[in-house]
């Protein structure tokens, strides 16, 4: 099990149990706000934040947050708002790529598993049971271990330490679309196999991918700032969230706003993938 | 995972007009205990052997000669002297599958080979650090489960507030990382507070900001859990049948719900144990406290190969544990297992 599959049944039952269930929760609305803000900031974030996110001025060093500096301010006198705000493309770049690689990877090996016939089914899950062995964090290590720190190689970290529970989702949506009336109905017709995986199945697969590529980007953020906190993915003069928590570690005692911050947003993006890729997930279903 | 654990959670994606026509019905996991037991000693053993395995190979995956990085990294000044006799000394100058041979046999009998930074053995020197990181797990996972009883039971009895409530609560909870909720801790009680360490001091004290801050998301997880099967379990005939006995409401809830409920969390224990394995890593480097997770982090950062391997087979043998763990638990807590 992953954390993945552990989020995405999650949202699969929760849809039936909400005690009112309106289409757009107040909960909704509120993260598909945020996601608009963190997008806006990491395509524009001059626009969410005018200024430069290196501009360094010693006499407003370790500022609290205040009307002029809204998160305070560092031991430069940066401004630790429009820091926060410029390293949301670097975060979400990391995320995205790392979900992108364990989704494709998740894909391959699912899609082997699921339509190659039972030798291949075996060996992958074989496969996959033993990578369960390697917690999650414990296998981007081993990644980096053999590739050295950095935020690229953290990226391919995170991306193959996903890649399992992608894999699994996958496979278990294939075998039971697979078995699904309309299969039936066009392998009676005489469509080929092919014809069948392409046209029929796939597309019935696609749908959940996109709900998982969602749950999963958040999770992502949250690894990758990880491994920059731990010193081993982006490092510290960038304004990375993880890094930018982990430098803030140092003055935790005397100006806690340097760690709260980034760590802050790093909260928010995880729990605003969650909550959109459920009611994604509610949509896809109630359509 | 359990096959029979993973259908109990059913993690089937399929749209709602993709019903199977033909229903093949899964044969229910009714094994002897005896049975269950030798199965997964023949699993643990092909487990540890792949591990081992992608370990090797893996490594070997490192660009560089590993005699130099053995004697202090590209950088150092090395004689070919000094390179031949690390080389001999660890066995490198070898053929592959001679190397691989080797150290599967020295896996097998419990020997994990000497650390290149610390110039130790490492079985010993792991030994050593497993009692922290095993203490601190064990904690976590108690007040985890505490916590997500709790909340389950709380938020499925106290009407719509406390539904959302709870449920946002347990959201927020599971997306918490351990990095930031350690920091936020701190500050919160040691910085403001003054009541509890900064970093872990050994005794009770130290112990109480890194067990909180790996339960807390543990939690999250668990509660959500616990609570939609909390709900299907209220909902379930063995529940109306004890209301027609005359059993009071926390009875029902206590005894005959909440056995149910804790099944699916049951079944996710080999998850947990992986996620409280991540988490030690973090929270055993934020609070200075000795582990394996430190060991870990410390031995990827300076290359140290055999620590490395040796923590992944401590962890493996661990997770496989944990899974027959969890078949017992199960099997004490479903009865539908025993019947035969």
């Amino acid at each position: 099990m992953s954390d993945l599959e552990i989020q995405a049944d999650l949202g699969r039952q929760a849809r039936a149990r909400s005690p009112r269930r309106r289409r757009i929760g107040a909960a909704e609305a509120l993260a598909g706000a945020f996601a608009l803000f963190l997008i806006t900031a990491a395509f524009a974030p001059s626009l969410v934040a005018p200024g430069d996110p290196l501009a360094i001025d010693p006499l407003s060093a370790f500022q609290p947050p205040n009307l002029a500096h809204w998160f305070g301010t560092d031991e430069s006198g940066r401004d630790i708002f429009t820091r926060v705000s410029h390293g949301t493309g670097g975060s979400l770049v990391i995320g995205t790529l790392a979900t992108a690689i364990g989704l494709g990877l998740g894909i391959v090996l699912g899609t082997m598993a699921g339509m190659l016939g039972r030798v291949v089914d075996f060996t992958v899950n074989r496969f996959l049971e033993v990578l369960f062995a390697f917690p999650g964090l414990l296998l981007a290590l081993l990644v980096i271990l053999v590739f050295g720190p950095g935020a690229q190689t953290a990226t391919v970290a995170v991306g193959l330490a996903t890649a399992p529970g992608y894999a699994r989702i996958i496979r278990a949506q294939l075998i039971s679309v697979r078995s699904a009336a309309f299969v039936e109905a066009a392998t009676v017709l005489g469509r080929g196999r092919w014809q069948i995986l392409v046209r029929h199945i796939l597309p019935n697969t696609l749908a959940p991918l996109f709900v998982l590529g969602t749950l999963g980007i958040g999770q992502a953020v949250v690894w990758a700032s990880a491994l920059s906190y731990l010193g081993l993915g982006a490092a510290p003069p960038a304004a990375e969230w993880g890094a930018m928590l982990s430098a803030g570690r140092t003055y935790i005692t005397s100006a806690w706003w340097m760690a709260f911050f980034p760590g802050l947003f790093i909260v928010l993006t995880a729990v605003t993938a969650t909550s959109l890729g459920r009611a994604l997930e509610r949509r896809a279903r109630h359509a | 995972m359990t096959d029979a654990a993973a259908g109990a959670l059913r993690p089937d994606g399929a749209p709602r007009s993709a019903r199977p026509v033909r229903v093949r019905p899964r044969p229910a996991v009714r094994r002897t205990l005896p049975g269950l037991l030798a199965a997964r000693l023949v699993g643990a053993v092909f487990v540890l052997w792949a591990v081992a395995t992608i370990t090797f190979v893996a490594i070997r995956l490192i660009p560089g000669d590993p005699a130099e990085a053995i004697l202090g990294g590209p950088g150092s000044q090395t004689s070919p002297e000094a390179l031949a006799a690390v080389r001999a000394r660890y066995g490198l100058d070898q053929p592959v599958v001679v190397q691989y041979l080797a150290q599967l046999g020295r896996l097998a009998s419990g020997d994990l080979g000497r650390s290149y930074a610390l110039k130790q053995d490492v079985t010993p020197l792991l030994v050593g650090q497993l009692g922290g990181t095993l203490l601190l797990a064990a904690l976590a996972l108690v007040v985890a489960w505490l916590f997500a009883l709790v909340l389950a039971t709380w938020s499925t009895r106290g009407g719509r507030f406390a539904w959302y409530l709870g449920s946002g609560l347990e959201i927020v909870a599971a997306a918490l990382p351990h990095f930031w909720l350690a920091t936020a801790l701190i500050v919160l009680f040691s910085v403001w507070l003054g009541a509890l360490p900064p970093i872990s001091t050994p005794g009770p004290a130290g112990l109480v900001l890194p067990v909180l801050t790996l339960a807390i998301p543990l939690a999250g997880f668990l509660g959500q859990i616990m609570r939609e099967s909390l709900l299907t379990a209220l909902e379930s005939p063995f529940v109306l049948s004890a209301r027609a006995r005359g059993e009071g409401e926390r009875g029902v809830r206590w005894i005959h719900a909440l056995r149910h409920a804790s099944l699916p969390a049951i079944s996710l224990s080999g998850w947990a144990f992986g996620s409280l394995v991540s988490g030690a890593v973090v929270v055993e480097t934020i609070f200075a406290r000795p582990g394996l997770g430190r060991t870990m982090l410390n031995a990827v950062t300076v290359r140290d190969v055999p620590v490395v391997i040796g923590v992944v087979m401590i962890v493996a043998v661990g997770y496989i544990l944990m899974t027959v763990v969890t078949d017992l638990a199960q099997w004490i807590a479903d009865p539908r297992l025993r019947r035969r």
